[in-house]
């Protein structure tokens, strides 16, 4: 389990990333954490021909509140979101996924922009910040651009970065007053990748509400007008609306096959309407209530 | 020296292990720690299927002289790991695969490069040419007429039948009959080091030096130097520090043979590290028991008799030298486990099959029967109405009855078993935790509670193991003590060391006799150059066999010391007496550091008819009866299932443990907490499954789960201790219990929370994904009986 040849370099800073990116030939891979690449490249399921670490440019470091929206740098760690050294929006949701995510060892190195381009379903960021509507700001050498989360996520492994393009940042918006968060996920055991991800941000005071189901076959489920999930509304007595039926036919048409599989998220999201029901700003459990 | 520092160290005293001073700072010397110059490293090319024909290996021009086949490997003779059991079929397993591969992973090339993912990439440039066969992956199958076969001149893929019948039609009449299919699942063994060998020429000794991590150093070398025909005294192999044995380490890989003949070829040293994929997918396979079982009991529990029909998956080959029937020859033989029944009937299959070989695992079929008769007794329990201990105790063998020599002439030397279960009822609290399980849990989940009780029969010796007429027969353990010219003390013993604690152990049996200090005591162990003959370190023998053997050789060395010491002290022998580390006579006395200095560096000091051995002394040592010891435990665990996610928490675990004289409860105390993560892990996480093509499931720990700190509840022990009366001290084997009762216990457990909803689950590892789907099943069958009704 040894890496085929690679090149590797480290540039030290954005345009000369992003120029690189845009000439170098053959297959580049960007390396931030390396926590995802590392045993990709060691298992030789991929092999490029230079990898280019990111980590040397401070840009990609940055955190920053601008407005009501948190701006956090690609190269941003789990750890550096648990432990509080980047501001926060969210009221410590983002800092209870983030503690939650694989091992200590794991979130010292991984990364923000990492776990989002590498697009494991089973990952938490995908799916945490889809249900909380983050955008992210990508960058080649021709320009910049915005996407939502959602529209760049495309499946399993796969986002829609053009070729000579990067993530540099991650926006997250803030979780206002009135707005419930409940985020659960099911691992086998503490540290795995998950087998159930379930993340709801509701607003039922304005009676709308945001429901994602993770940790499926490709991108996480995204259900961004939730109300057909409560019954037809949303309001303060969400959590008894809750209507796991609908819940697992969102699955079934979805193409989830294996019951046992839609069970578990089903339960996992309906925890997930529960612990946000908790408190309005719900004390958000990472791992799951029986774990 | 006072007694009380000889109380303090001696057998009994629960000292920190010495070797946690290395191994704690990250200074243990492992084989991957060796530097040594011109070595280059090895990456094997595998097969990718279960089974095929060899049509060609193509080697780019390129690297011809940089990799090795079959075709270059003409001297070398297969590994051979016969039985002696009558109707044993043989396999011959070549160490580079010739026509025909039979496992996921069987070696095909050897790719020698400077570096480790320099030999890789030539490993990844060879093309092969395979004529995919089907392959055999499921056990039951493979016993039937008409399957493939892997080894193609057997006729059928069946390495050993066995049967044995004790009276069992009189059970026949019982009033309670119950059949359960219940089956452990395949498991890898994951030690944190992996397999390692590195082999270099010592030109001066004319010898071939095999670094390797093992557990039996000197079978290893019986192995190699049959596999290469190069003479024993060519042959030195070390076993430096190992990560982890644990069953893995006690077989002659065909990496070994290779790399030792490679060392010979190229003429510079050569490495392979096992790495995980190769841990996981092509060497470590172990524990995959199906059991069709049924008990025949009266209405009050007691049990009539036992019927079973066992087969093990063995995978392709024979492994060296345990055979490929050491797990399901055994089964036969302890399936009754500590109970005590009249009637019996067991047939055993090894069978054949396109997966790794299957290799002995901590627990070596105790861990599969152990899970199999708590099981069916648990099911006898519910059918008759009756709490699972109360069945126990109507069957468990008694004190009184000791020595018992059981249905299959299993001789228990001692214990009290009835004892141990009443202690942990009284430990878990059974009266509580049935009602906290009537009262339900706020949250939803469902309570359980679950019992297993198991005999460890330990070092087992000649009389047992020249039966089976495998490649290895323990007899005679010795060891080697030396003393030095300052009185320190020097132990040489032919097993391993690899997380028993016997630098310290062994330390402290010298330390008893002796009363040298622990810290002045070493222990020498993992080199065939400089110890004595053994088996090594397996069945949970060592402290039983080299600690016998320590102390022979200690009680000689003593004597020795006494002439000496009196002769210095101008007394009758006969008038002295030794005494914690001194020669005392009846006007003075004289300690073993001025005997010592007295022998070797002042002969002229010493008396004519002095015993010219010295203060060296080898000795060997067999207990007075060799059939094995019998410690025993009975584990009981509350755990609280979630339904829904088939998540289970430990909330309570308690094991009653009955290991003879503890020559120190700390060190033993560590042996259970290790079982106990392993049979969690065979309980709840692990399992390597096979495609129907053989292909294994998993290759990386993110899909084969093993148990973390998470997951692994600090038990609360309980120790009774009772001698054995055939070993020295009264020790008994433990190494292995740890690992033999969780399984069983944690399913019982499971099934007693889900029993209300009409579930058992018999296979194991119980994982979430099969309590969910068993939870759903039931809640559908119920929903069909709702609305019928």
């Amino acid at each position: 389990m040894k890496p085929a040849p690679f090149a590797y370099e480290r540039p030290g800073d954005l345009s000369a990333l992003l120029a690189r990116l845009a000439d170098a030939p053959g297959r580049v891979k960007l390396m931030a954490g390396g926590q995802s690449l590392g045993p990709m490249l060691n298992l030789r399921l991929v092999e490029p021909d230079l990898v280019l670490d990111i980590t040397g440019v401070p840009e990609l470091r940055r955190a920053a509140i601008e407005g009501d929206t948190l701006v956090l740098g690609a190269c941003v760690t789990h750890a550096d979101i648990e432990d509080g050294r980047v501001p926060d929006v969210t009221k410590g949701a983002m800092a209870r996924v983030a503690s939650a995510i694989a091992y200590r060892p794991v979130r010292n190195r991984g990364t923000l922009g990492g776990s989002l381009v590498h697009a494991d379903p089973a990952a938490d960021w995908v799916t945490s910040l889809v249900a909380l509507g983050a955008e992210v700001e990508l960058a080649s050498a021709s320009g910049r651009r915005r996407l939502a989360l959602d529209a760049f996520v495309t499946g399993a492994l796969d986002v829609a970065l053009a070729p000579g393009e990067m993530l540099v940042a991650v926006r997250i918006p803030g979780l206002g007053p009135g707005i419930a968060w409940g985020y659960v996920k099911h691992c086998s055991k503490i540290g795995e990748f998950a087998h159930a991800i379930g993340a709801v941000r509701l607003d039922p005071g304005a009676g709308h509400g945001r429901v994602v189901i993770g940790a499926v076959e490709g991108a996480p489920l995204l259900v961004p007008e939730a109300r057909h999930l409560f019954g037809g509304r949303i309001g303060p007595d969400f959590a008894d609306r809750f209507e796991a039926a609908a819940a697992d036919a969102l699955l079934r048409e979805a193409g989830m096959t294996d019951a046992v599989a839609r069970h578990v998220h089903v339960t996992v999201l309906a925890r997930a309407v529960a612990q946000a029901a908790t408190t309005l700003f719900a004390p958000t459990r990472t791992v799951s209530e029986a774990a | 020296m006072s007694d009380a520092t000889r109380l303090s160290e001696g057998v009994g005293a629960p000292l920190p292990r010495k070797e946690d001073d290395r191994l704690m700072r990250g200074r243990g010397q492992y084989v991957g720690d060796l530097r040594l110059p011109g070595l280059q490293d090895v990456a094997f090319v595998r097969s990718p299927l279960a089974h095929a024909r060899i049509r060609a290996i193509h080697v780019p021009e390129a690297f011809r002289g940089q990799v090795f086949t079959a075709a270059d490997l003409t001297d070398v003779q297969p590994i051979r790991a016969v039985s002696g059991l009558a109707g044993f079929k043989v396999s011959e397993q070549p160490v580079l695969a010739r026509d025909k591969v039979r496992q996921v992973g069987e070696l095909l090339a050897i790719c020698l490069a400077p570096t480790r993912a320099e030999a890789e990439d030539i490993a990844a440039a060879i093309v092969l040419d395979l004529e995919e066969l089907p392959a055999v992956h499921d056990m039951l199958a493979a016993r039937e007429p008409g399957s493939a076969l892997v080894h193609d001149h057997w006729g059928d893929n069946v390495f050993l039948e066995t049967f044995v019948d004790v009276n069992f039609s009189a059970a026949l009449d019982a009033p309670i009959k119950v059949s359960r299919t219940i089956s452990t699942g395949r498991q890898c063994m994951a030690p944190i080091e992996g397999r390692g060998t590195v082999v270099h020429l010592d030109h001066r000794m004319d010898q071939l030096v095999v670094h390797t991590a093992s557990q039996m150093p000197h079978i290893v070398r019986n192995g190699i130097s049959e596999c290469l025909g190069i003479e024993q005294g060519r042959l030195r192999i070390v076993s430096p520090d190992v990560g982890g044995g644990f069953g893995y380490k006690a077989i002659l890989l065909a990496e070994d043979v290779c790399l030792a003949w490679l060392a010979l070829r190229v003429g510079h040293p050569v490495r392979w590290l096992e790495d995980r994929r190769e841990h996981l997918t092509a060497n470590a396979n172990c524990r995959e028991h199906h059991y069709r079982i049924t008990a025949y009991a009266e209405r009050d529990g007691t049990l009539r008799g036992i019927d079973c029909e066992a087969t093990v998956d063995s995978g392709a080959y024979s492994a060296y030298p345990f055979s490929a029937c050491l797990e399901a020859a055994q089964v036969a033989s302890i399936l009754p486990g500590p109970y005590d029944f009249p009637a019996y009937r067991c047939r055993t299959w090894s069978v054949a099959t396109n997966k790794c070989p299957i290799l002995p695992y901590r627990g070596v079929a105790r861990t599969g029967v152990c899970f199999a008769m708590e099981l069916i007794l648990d099911a006898v329990a519910a059918e008759a109405g009756l709490e699972p201990w109360t069945v126990r105790e109507k069957n468990l063998v008694r004190a009184e009855q000791m020595p018992f020599d059981n249905i299959t002439n299993k001789h228990f030397d001692s214990g009290d078993y009835p004892q141990a279960l009443s202690r942990a009822l009284a430990a878990i609290d059974v009266a509580a935790v049935r009602a906290r399980q009537k009262a339900g849990e706020p949250d939803g989940r469902c309570i359980g509670l679950g019992l297993s009780i198991y005999c460890e029969q330990a070092a087992h010796g000649t009389s047992v193991y020249s039966g089976w007429g495998i490649p290895m027969v323990p007899g005679h353990e010795q060891a080697g003590a030396r003393l030095t010219p300052d009185g320190g003390l020097e132990l040489r013993i032919g097993a391993h060391s690899h997380g028993q604690g016997l630098e310290t152990t062994l330390a402290q049996v010298a330390h008893e006799i002796l009363g040298v200090p622990v810290a002045r005591t070493r222990v020498v162990h993992g080199d065939t150059a400089m110890t004595p003959y053994s088996t090594g370190s397996w069945g949970s023998r060592v402290m039983v066999m080299a600690g016998g053997a320590v102390a022979a050789a200690c009680r000689e060395l003593a004597d020795r010391a006494l002439r000496i010491g009196a002769h210095l002290l101008q007394a009758d022998p006969a008038a002295c007496r030794f005494e914690a580390g001194r020669v005392v006579g009846p006007s003075g006395d004289v300690g073993l550091g001025q005997i010592a200095h007295t022998w070797y560096r002042r002969p002229q000091d010493l008396s004519l008819d002095v015993d010219p051995g010295g203060l060296e002394v080898t000795a060997g040592y067999k207990p007075m009866r060799d059939s094995g010891t019998f410690s025993y435990a009975a584990h009981a665990v509350v755990v609280a299932v979630d339904p829904d996610l088939g998540a289970v928490e430990i909330l309570d675990y308690c094991i009653v443990e009955d290991g003879g004289t503890l020559v120190n409860p700390l060190v033993v105390d560590g042996q259970i907490y290790g079982g106990l993560a392993q049979g969690i892990g065979t309980a709840l996480y692990e399992e390597m499954r096979f495609d129907a093509r053989g292909q294994p499931l998993a290759s990386t720990f993110a899909d084969y789960l093993l148990p973390g700190a998470a997951e692994v509840p600090e038990p609360r022990i309980d120790h009774m201790a009772t001698p054995s009366p055939y070993t020295q001290f009264g020790v008994k084997g433990i190494g292995e219990g740890g690992a033999i009762a969780p399984p069983a216990a944690l399913a019982n457990a499971i099934n007693d929370a889900l029993r209300p909803l009409g579930i058992a689950l018999l296979h194991s590892p119980v994982s979430q994904h099969r309590i969910v789907e068993a939870v759903l099943s039931a809640r559908a069958t119920a929903e069909r009986t709702r609305k019928a009704a």
